[in-house]
């Protein structure tokens, strides 16, 4: 479904890395490792089209993302290091207009649902300018409750989450794979996801 | 496909709803700055009326870019900015709903207030009319244009200054009309061509500014 060739990436005057490549079928998960400054975001931002890469071709279901374009974005979720997230908005409707930002139908219902799950009921008409950090992260992270898009990419999911949290998420990324998702990840932490296949990719 | 631009609009509408400062400091900077003239001119009703649409056109500018480094700098910072880019949509479409919400909020305000303000230059209701209708139909360039030099300056330190060095040339031309329009009325010539010009330049950079704008936001999410 997932495959990079050979790819190349260059910021500024240095290369960070090259002859990188991977496979990735309906069901796996791919962890990035590598010390900080490995190039663990550049690669990320490249799966996802956003950073082209210097040399090399990452393709979806055969075709290159970019001839892709759209058909692939709209497989595609991602979450990053910023949590995408409205200060001024409450965490239901940071819900709400993501999903349809995202041509995705949500339901008033299942996004409270969502909330309720990450730990924040009661606080679906907070503005999220009120949450602390840890709480911020998990209005981030109610997105990929009802998230039924095949290709996650997950960059430091568990970044400021205490530990009951983590276990949750570790579930709902091996709940995603095994509905046969794929999903790419960055994490720092050792956390134990069961999933059928999990592949590792050291970047040096 | 049209269902992402109102999207964004209900968004950003909604986000300016509760951030109301930024809309009525733009607004109270403009009726300043034009209020300013005629307590400095003096009471010549004659050089006020020629001086009226100049001064109005160069404030509505100056209003204009007071908001334009906020475009899309606050989405960029917390990372919403990304997300549109990955949304299944062209960024073209996204970047269109975002110039509309931008004009709905700085240039309806100044077309709404510009009315009362001219009276304050002993406008004719005619030429009241016109400067109405000229600002009206200019104020949706001046977002569109100005979406492209936001785009171009995100992330950039100093960024604002940068930004009013770029686009305010670029302005130039919906100046000249615009103001125009109200000086060919008042001396008779009819300001009919000036209107349609400036109705042409905002349906083109309507068309075309929120592409050039989505070009430079992806060589900026790089």
């Amino acid at each position: 479904m997932l495959e990079a060739d050979n790819l190349e990436c260059v910021r500024g005057e240095r290369r960070l890395f090259a002859g990188i490549g991977f496979k990735l079928g309906p069901g796996e998960l791919l962890y990035l490792k590598g010390r900080n400054g490995a190039g663990k975001t550049s690669l990320l931002r490249m799966l996802i089209g956003l950073l082209p890469p210097e040399a090399g071709e990452i393709r979806w279901k055969g075709e290159p993302i970019k001839a892709a374009g759209e058909i692939f974005r709209a497989d595609l979720c991602y979450l990053g290091h910023l949590n995408a997230i409205k200060e001024e908005l409450t965490p239901l409707e940071n819900l709400m207009v993501a999903a349809r930002l995202a041509d995705e139908t949500l339901s008033e219902d299942d996004a409270l649902d969502a909330l309720e799950q990450v730990g924040l009921a009661g606080r679906e008409d907070l503005a999220c300018k009120y949450l602390s950090q840890g709480q911020k992260r998990r209005v981030a992270l109610a997105r990929l409750v009802q998230e039924r898009r095949p290709l996650w990419v997950l960059d430091e999911p568990f970044v400021a989450l205490d530990v009951a949290a983590v276990d949750w998420l570790a579930q709902l990324i091996s709940a995603h794979l095994q509905r046969g998702g794929l999903a790419v990840m960055t994490t720092h932490q050792p956390v134990d996801i069961p999933a059928g296949t999990v592949r590792e990719l050291g970047l040096s | 496909m049209l269902g992402v631009v109102t999207a964004v609009i209900a968004r950003d509408l909604k986000l300016a709803m509760r951030r109301q400062a930024d809309i009525v400091s733009a607004l109270f900077f403009f009726i300043i700055v034009v209020s300013l003239f005629p307590l400095g001119i003096g009471p010549e009703p004659d050089l006020l009326r020629k001086l009226a649409p100049g001064v109005l056109w160069v404030a509505a500018l100056l209003a204009t870019m007071l908001s334009l480094p906020r475009l899309f700098a606050d989405d960029h910072r917390d990372g919403t900015l990304e997300q549109l880019a990955l949304s299944p949509h062209p960024l073209g479409l996204v970047v269109t709903g975002k110039v509309i919400a931008h004009w709905l909020v700085s240039g309806l305000p100044l077309t709404l207030i510009a009315p009362v303000l001219g009276i304050q230059f002993d406008l004719s209701t005619e030429a009241l009319l016109v400067l109405t209708g000229a600002i009206l139909l200019g104020t949706p360039a001046l977002s569109g244009i100005g979406a492209i030099g936001a785009a171009l300056t995100l992330g950039l330190r100093g960024g604002g200054v940068l930004l009013s060095l770029l686009v305010l040339p670029l302005y130039i031309p919906v100046l000249i009309f615009g103001a125009g329009a109200v000086d060919a009325t008042v001396s008779g010539l009819g300001g009919e061509g000036h209107l349609s010009l400036l109705g042409a330049m905002t349906f083109a950079s309507l068309g075309f500014a929120p592409w050039a704008s989505a070009a430079a936001l992806k060589i900026a999410l790089e």
